[in-house]
């Protein structure tokens, strides 16, 4: 996790319209900045310029397999879930050229290392799960046997900007996975949108260059009613939250039910489209991709997004390692769920519910958990490994 | 054969087909001359009169298999040729020509032709493999440029060919694209068709509508229960999704077959 570099200061109250005065902080500091903006009726994560880019009085509807914005009675400005968008993209791009291999001479080439430019970059409004989400794939890319070169340099000058979650859609499960809907940590500065009366927003700053950017803002204490405002808003979010994965032994229950039927039913209905992994914020199996250009002088090596769902992936000597989609959707939920824990000592799940509504099916996991934990011939069985 | 100065010869063969595929050699602009300086054109007629004799290292097929004697002209053209590769969805899966396939073509020769005795065509429009021995397939309607450029040059450069099978939907998220199913509610085959593409039309917030055939592990059986009980697809628009330019690929052919309710409806 992304430890505090210092005590936490009181939290302030910054107005609504003090929002545009912090992005300006960021762009005057040189950073680029990226954020929720509506594009193509979605929220995603884009460039911003201002508070005005941001999706003003927009909330969602999320279910399985189906996403809409819709208009909200108020001006929040954050006032939806999750899209499709994660700050995976940033941290750890979908295509990466490596490296390249130049002929030079008749008989001999030389290797040049990938241009890499690496803007500074502030991810803003990023969920309590997203920032779980960074936390899952810092242990795995940043501080795991092999550290990324790419994830860790994206990584370095990054700064994070929290919001915590007043409406969550429908696909949401944060409050089963300990990551939502509030945080303490995991960003330089953690927003909290208070629509109640003054529309305003309560900051927390637990790193120093959180506390900077605070000092540049025009804000005033919080008061006991501020906190007491966010207090009821995070109850009130985790008690909306209509989805529940029971995380209570999911380890050994998955692991002991490698053999169990639902594994059939669900690739029946499984596309093995790869959506689920494409924007889930935690995956990051790639592929490298080796071409060359028509002059047969300069190879080139770029890593892209790869998914446990397609053939590829699991193509040694002869066939597919996993040539079934009932091999390749529990690979995906025994790993996501179980055997992550095995590896990285964390779920790899931050209960986004992104992999339920982008599913073009709308597989649900925390319903195909359910189903194989109620169904389970014996529900203790000790886990294979 | 490589000529005097060890170039591989290629051979560009038509079939029952628009030309379309072979007009996408034609139309890499950028690359042509590159291409042109290190291969031999033995056979390419929508570009040159001049034949050469075979055998040829690299033949590209275009088309699919309509009558007896394309059925016997394959053969031959398989004999002279190293490697195989067929381009475009007529030859990998029997093109828009195989909606034959569902209908009566005896019916259709004695209506459209004044002297149908003339005509010698087969039943069914079929694909390039299921007569010879096929080493690679490019598929689309048409096939893409790039990668008809990436298989010339990874068989120049002696390495594997970058044409993934898996799913468009791969393109889409690798872009960036937002879902046109999940956000719009349109219909589309993405999950069920093979990339390569660069997912154009959901780029273009339009639903994908198979041209490149389906891919690894089609799971058309489920999508089209999606579409019908989500998005109140049912027929005849649920079968017109999979029955256009890769009709007759067995994923696709099974589930416009399944949705039909009554075939002698559809033939009129």
């Amino acid at each position: 996790m992304y430890a505090p570099e210092v005590e936490a200061p009181a939290a302030v109250v910054l107005p609504a319209s003090g929002l545009d005065d912090l992005l300006t902080a960021l762009t005057g500091r040189g950073y680029e900045v990226r954020g929720p903006t509506l594009r193509d009726g979605v929220v995603i994560h884009d460039r911003l310029t201002g508070a005005q880019d941001l999706p003003r009085g927009v909330g969602d509807e999320q279910r399985p397999g189906h996403y809409r914005t819709t208009p909200r009675e108020d001006d929040a400005l954050f006032g939806y879930a999750v899209g499709p968008s994660s700050a995976k993209r940033a941290l750890f791009p979908p295509r990466q050229p490596l490296w390249s291999a130049v002929s030079v001479g008749d008989a001999d080439f030389e290797i040049r290392e990938a241009d890499r430019p690496s803007p500074r970059v502030a991810l803003f409004g990023l969920r309590p799960c997203e920032l779980a989400a960074i936390a899952v794939q810092d242990r795995v890319l940043l501080h795991g046997a092999v550290p990324d070169e790419v994830y860790t340099a994206n990584r370095a000058d990054l700064l994070l900007i929290g919001v915590e979650c007043g409406d969550p859609a429908a696909t949401c499960f944060c409050s089963s996975m300990a990551t939502g809907p509030g945080t303490d940590q995991g960003a330089d500065l953690l927003l909290t949108e208070l629509l109640g009366g003054e529309h305003r927003f309560l900051l927390r700053a637990p790193t120093a260059a959180g506390q900077a950017l605070v000092a540049d803002l025009d804000t005033r204490p919080a008061t006991e009613a501020d906190l007491a405002a966010r207090d009821a808003l995070l109850e009130d979010a985790a008690g909306a939250m209509e989805r529940h994965l029971d995380t209570d032994g999911v380890h050994d229950l998955l692991l002991g039910n490698l053999e169990h039927p639902r594994w059939d039913d669900i690739a029946k209905r499984c596309l093995a489209c790869g959506n689920c992994t494409l924007v889930c914020p935690t995956c990051f199996c790639t592929t490298v991709e080796d071409t060359t250009d028509l002059a047969g002088t300069t190879a080139t090596r770029e890593r892209r997004w790869d998914s446990c769902f397609s053939l590829d992936f699991t193509h040694t000597g002869p066939a597919s390692v996993r040539n079934t989609t009932r091999a390749r959707y529990r690979q995906w939920l025994t790993h996501k769920l179980a055997t992550w824990i095995d590896q990285f000592d964390t779920s790899g799940c931050v209960g986004c519910g992104r992999c339920i509504t982008w599913c073009p099916v709308g597989i649900d996991l925390t319903a195909e958990v359910a189903t194989i934990k109620r169904t389970s011939e014996d529900p203790d069985a000790p886990a294979r490994s | 054969m490589t000529d005097e100065i060890g170039r591989p010869s290629v051979a560009v063969w038509k079939f029952a087909s628009c030309d379309g595929c072979q007009l996408s050699l034609l139309s890499a602009e950028d690359e042509l001359l590159t291409i042109a300086g290190q291969i031999h054109i033995a056979y390419f007629l929508e570009a040159t009169r001049e034949v050469a004799d075979g055998p040829y290292d690299i033949s590209l097929v275009e088309g699919s298999i309509t009558t007896p004697a394309d059925a016997e002209r394959i053969r031959r053209v398989r004999e002279v040729s190293t490697t195989l590769i067929t381009i475009g969805a007529c030859a990998t899966a029997g093109g828009i020509q195989a909606l034959r396939n569902f209908s009566d073509m005896e019916a259709f020769r004695s209506l459209v032709y004044a002297e149908p005795r003339y005509i010698d065509a087969l039943a069914e429009s079929t694909a390039i493999a299921e007569h010879v021995p096929v080493d690679l397939e490019l598929r689309g309607c048409p096939i893409e440029t790039s990668q008809l450029v990436e298989v010339i040059n990874a068989i120049l450069a002696g390495r594997k060919p970058v044409t993934p099978t898996h799913s468009v939907c791969v393109e889409c998220k690798l872009q960036g694209n937002v879902c046109v199913t999940v956000a719009d509610g349109t219909p589309c085959l993405g999950p069920v068709t093979q990339a390569g593409c660069n997912a154009r039309c959901p780029a273009f917030r339009r639903g994908c509508y198979g041209c490149f055939g389906p891919a690894e592990s089609p799971n058309t059986a489920s999508l089209a229960s999606w579409l019908t009980d989500e998005l109140a697809v049912e027929h005849p628009e649920l079968v017109r999704l999979f029955r256009t330019f890769n009709a007759d690929a067995p994923a696709f052919r099974t589930q416009s077959r399944r949705h039909e309710p009554d075939r002698e409806e559809v033939a009129t």
